[in-house]
């Protein structure tokens, strides 16, 4: 007997520990937080942050106080939240409520149809339906039906800026393209970075075929590629987008190390507010980041406006992008469907929920918020937010959300190619053409 | 090896009746625990490791979400497996990773244990010292680094070259490279170090009689004294670097690009990003196969199945 078959036998336990990473979907029972057919107790999955989750809190206790079934918050950090949900879902122990981004983060679920389909809750209680902003509740529709109620405050791509940078050069903030190009030709010579980017992670680069796209081409270009129309990705505001978005690396419109700033890192939100960038693309919650983590700044020098208009471009320069909101959705399996429905309909809108969001910086997608917006701690910030989605004629939801789950990653993969200059317009269409 | 040195064992029991040795015949040779003991270890061999690799392979022929039933899908997945070049790309990378990191780790563990072997105060101390990044999870590494390598408000930041170490494919294999030799390095120090300080000193006070210089004596016997422990430590080397998971995702997450993406990488974005659980088995499976013949080229290439004691005829 030789013993070669122990060798071979290491060389598999040295891959088992891949085949275990998958193993754990296929036999995941961590029941920790599932539902597991208790009907007294009530789980609602959320994500591991503190400032949100005290909104959460506030309209649980509110619930908890008056109802029989009491409902329990479970957290995890963001880095683990979709693979333990989707692990979960996969299971028998899924959640009651469950936190999540609306469309191709619910997708797959909605047609397997383990949620609850919440169009007729919402036709048979009009007043509930009409608290929320309909562009924001309408985002999370998938194949024309609701399966989430907005659970928090509004994302919308905002261009941040730090004043005390424009001041400096004596410019306002571009409000077009042109004047975007200048000012980022005036920021390079003098030694700024003009736009920071965490470019080590291509979600953050995504914001900008987002907007150009939308500015060039109007909202129809990216609603064929998300419906999975033959060619879509083919249109020429495609290809217009990232040859701008290329001339803007070019011209060394991120500087020169992008690539290796990650977001967790916070590297890119530090740049701006010490003043060794000028501007960021980035989502609404970078504002609350910035008054977490650089109070001074966001205090004092943290500016924000709408993306600029591009000249010629047939999209309405209104039109919006990023993330409309974040979700609840119910699992159908639920012994407690109706009391997680009952908690959506009478908290979700509540007053001392939507004062809590206002409080942490959020601006929850409800009506009539401009009688409580002196609650909040900047209404400035609440107002622009607010505005730029009530008056917004589209809110696109990102891209790696609204397409097909696996056509996501490729397109990211290719986006980073191309900011990193190795794939051009062309190239970026041919690679998401063969994903699709 | 228990199963050579058992078949060794019992062809010297069969020879025993010429010449009957008392104390043996009362308690034959051939005693050796039951095979029970073994229970507990192939249960969970089989139920972690055996049992998730056919499922695997069974996944592979399947169209799965990770919800609700799998559709079997035959040959799909392998068909797609074979026109994809990026799979090509990252078995590539994954075997660049693994000839470098070996080629590395090797020769700096291997000095670093010979000169720990010495029994110097300072060396013990410094050598307690090395030791300790071993101690440390790979996740809280990998994120320091990912931290340390920062273009702006990293170390990084101060070392002009290092700057975009990140941003530039090779530069991202490097930092891996050295993140993993700086996490790795002490645990085959540590080996090369048990093997050095088991090696008779009676070589070297011949040698140094004959006149042998430092040198001359590490080269031949320190080095050939230390195969086995080299063969060892390198098996273990390249079979876990075949599977370096953490490191990548929260030091490059993959990047620059799709620079540093690996097998164990790729897998796990098309199973938990994609959700193509099935597509993410068959490279699941093309890794197993991978490993599975990586080992058995290092058994067969490296003398194991013969191997014997550096002790011999002494």
């Amino acid at each position: 007997m030789s013993t070669l078959p122990r060798r071979s036998f290491l060389g598999l336990v040295g891959a088992g520990v891949g085949a275990g990473l998958l193993g754990t979907s296929a036999c995941g029972t961590d029941a920790t937080g599932g539902s597991g057919g208790d009907s007294g107790k009530m789980s609602i999955w959320v994500l591991q942050e503190e400032a949100q989750n005290v909104a959460h809190r506030v309209a649980l206790d509110a619930f908890n106080g008056r109802s029989d079934v009491t409902g329990e918050l479970v957290s995890t950090s963001n880095d683990g939240y979709r693979d333990r949900l989707h692990t979960a879902m996969g299971s028998t122990n899924r959640p009651d409520v469950f936190y999540n981004w609306g469309g191709g983060s619910i997708r797959s679920y909605a047609r397997e149809d383990l949620l609850v389909d919440l169009s007729p809750h919402l036709s048979d209680n009009p007043e509930w339906k009409d608290a929320f902003l309909p562009s924001v509740l309408d985002a999370g529709m998938i194949d024309g039906k609701y399966y989430g109620i907005p659970a928090r405050g509004m994302q919308p791509i905002i261009l941040f800026h730090n004043k005390a940078v424009f001041a400096d050069e004596g410019i306002q903030p571009p409000t077009t393209w042109t004047e975007l190009l200048s000012a980022v030709d005036r920021f390079k010579n003098n030694g700024i970075i003009p736009f920071a980017l965490a470019g080590g992670d291509a979600w953050t680069e995504l914001v900008w075929p987002e907007y150009l796209v939308d500015r060039i081409g109007g909202p129809e270009v990216f609603n064929a590629i998300a419906a999975g129309e033959a060619g879509a990705w083919g249109h020429p505001a495609v290809s217009q987008a990232i040859t701008m978005i290329t001339d803007l690396i070019d011209r060394g419109g991120f500087g020169d190390k992008y690539a290796s700033v990650r977001w967790e890192g916070a590297g890119a939100s530090t740049l701006i507010a010490q003043g060794r960038a000028a501007m960021h693309l980035m989502g609404s919650w970078e504002y609350t980041n910035q008054v977490t983590d650089q109070p001074e700044y966001a205090k004092k020098d943290q500016g924000f406006t709408a993306f600029p208009v591009v000249e010629d471009g047939q999209g309405d320069p209104k039109a919006i992008v990023g993330n409309p909101t974040n979700y609840f959705s119910v699992s159908k399996s639920s012994p407690n469907v109706d009391a997680a429905i009952q908690f959506l309909r009478e908290e979700m809108a509540s007053d001392a929920y939507i004062d809590a969001w206002l409080k942490a910086g959020d601006v929850p997608a409800v009506r009539n918020l401009e009688e409580r917006m002196d609650k909040a701690n900047d209404p400035a910030f609440v107002k622009l937010v607010y505005d730029m989605v009530a008056d917004a004629p589209t809110f696109q939801l990102s891209w790696d959300q609204a397409v097909e789950r696996n056509q996501a990653q490729p397109m990211l993969d290719a986006l980073a190619q191309v900011f990193l200059g190795k794939l051009d317009a062309a190239g970026f269409v041919k690679a998401n053409e063969d994903a699709a | 090896m228990v199963a050579t040195v058992g078949a060794a064992t019992g062809k010297g029991a069969g020879r025993t009746p010429a010449r009957p040795r008392p104390r043996e015949s009362a308690r034959p040779a051939t005693s050796r625990p039951s095979s029970w003991y073994l229970a507990p270890a192939a249960l969970f061999f089989g139920f972690f490791a055996a049992f998730p690799l056919v499922l695997v392979v069974y996944l592979s022929f399947t169209s799965w979400e990770g919800i609700g039933d799998p559709t079997l899908v035959g040959v799909d997945n392998w068909v797609r497996l074979f026109g994809d070049s990026r799979v090509l790309d990252v078995i590539g990378t994954t075997l660049l990773l693994v000839v470098l990191g070996w080629a590395t780790q090797t020769p700096i563990a291997l000095l670093l244990g010979v000169w720990a072997a010495g029994q110097q105060r300072n060396r013990a101390i410094l050598s307690s010292i090395f030791f300790l990044p071993l101690l440390l999870s790979t996740a809280a590494i990998a994120l320091m680094f990912n931290r340390l390598f920062d273009p702006y408000f990293g170390l990084a930041a101060e070392f002009g070259p290092f700057q975009n170490i990140l941003g530039t494919g090779p530069g991202a294999l490097g930092a891996i490279l050295f993140v993993t030799g700086w996490q790795f390095i002490p645990f085959h120090m540590l080996l090369y170090q048990a093997a050095a300080r088991n090696i008779p000193k009676v070589l070297y006070q011949a040698a140094l009689m004959d006149g042998a210089s430092g040198f001359q004596q590490f080269r031949h016997i320190t080095l050939p004294q230390l195969k086995n422990t080299v063969i060892t430590s390198s098996t273990i080397m390249i079979v876990g670097s075949l599977t370096y998971f953490e490191t990548i995702l929260l030091l490059t997450n993959g990047g620059p690009g799709t620079a540093t993406y690996t097998v164990p990488f790729e897998m796990y974005i098309r199973g938990f990003r994609s959700f193509e659980f099935g597509y993410a088995s068959a490279i699941a499976t093309v890794l197993v196969v991978v490993a599975t013949a990586v080992s058995l080229v290092i058994v067969k290439f490296s003398g194991f199945t013969k191997m014997r004691s550096t002790l011999e005829g002494m």
